[in-house]
């Protein structure tokens, strides 16, 4: 069996489909922000197997740029994350639905 | 040549399951420090099947970032904010088994989707492409490489201001 393309489509749309399972299904902030980044982890991998399969490297360079907004993204909202349990004592995001109290 | 393939399809199998399982260890699992080393696996993962669609610099990229910063950046979170020894609080929302139906239902369109749709595929012959990615990011990408780096200094800035010890003018 040759390993085609859909193999890797079908190994992200899982990947995808585990990392929203995360994002309804967890109360914890931080485990909610893994789950997004599998969802990112999912999509580079399309990006790649396109990018593979259609002997284009534009695919890559998303990848590159993808990468980069999840650092920027996961710098800031950690740093939020660690402010918000500084304040309510809690990362359960039941607790925290307010934007200002 | 045939041992060579067999030994391809055995290893793209192991990173396979080994992916999937750590995900679905990294949302289902109890406790928040599983899910973070978890973690760790999936991106390992991902690298190594970059490494199989011949991304050979994305797959270092990854480790280098992913595991590297990111990973480091949420095992620093956890310690920092969830209360590892008294897990007997409870992780899942309430309406858990409900919200599955519509991940399941996505999954199914996904890969129904996949399926049908016909994507023409060329397949070259796989190539290092750390050279043409350089050649692109020079030239035809630069404005968003730079425009990247713009918004890593904004990210860095911003981390650092909201994460600072708080000082007298901020109490209100």
């Amino acid at each position: 069996m040759i390993i085609s393309l859909n193999h890797y489509l079908v190994l992200a749309a899982l990947l995808f489909s585990i990392g929203v399972a995360g994002v309804l299904t967890r109360r914890n902030a931080i485990i909610i922000f893994a789950s997004i980044e599998l969802m990112m982890n999912a999509v580079n991998l399309a990006f790649v197997a396109f990018a593979r399969h259609w002997g284009d490297v534009g695919g890559q360079i998303f990848v590159f740029f993808i990468i980069a907004v999840a650092a920027a993204e996961v710098a800031v909202g950690l740093a939020i994350i660690v402010v918000l349990f500084r304040h309510r004592e809690t990362v359960n995001i039941d607790k925290v639905n307010l934007l200002k109290w | 040549m045939d041992l060579l393939h067999l030994l391809n399809q055995g290893l793209f199998w192991f990173f396979v399951v080994m992916t999937v399982v750590s995900a679905i260890v990294v949302v289902f699992s109890q406790r928040v420090i599983y899910s973070a080393f978890a973690l760790l696996f999936t991106f390992f993962g991902v690298a190594a099947l970059y490494l199989f669609l011949a991304a050979d610099f994305l797959a270092a990229s990854q480790v280098l970032i992913y595991v590297g910063g990111i990973l480091t950046l949420i095992i620093f979170g956890v310690f920092l904010t969830a209360k590892i020894y008294t897990m007997d609080i409870p992780q899942q929302t309430h309406q858990r088994y409900l919200a599955l139906l519509p991940v399941v239902a996505m999954l199914g369109l996904l890969t129904y989707g996949l399926f049908t749709a016909d994507w023409k595929t060329v397949t070259p012959a796989a190539e290092p492409t750390t050279k043409d990615l350089g050649q692109l990011l020079l030239t035809t990408y630069l404005v968003p490489f730079e425009v990247a780096s713009v918004l890593l200094l904004a990210a860095l800035i911003g981390a650092v201001r909201l994460a600072r010890p708080m000082q007298e003018e901020d109490r209100d």
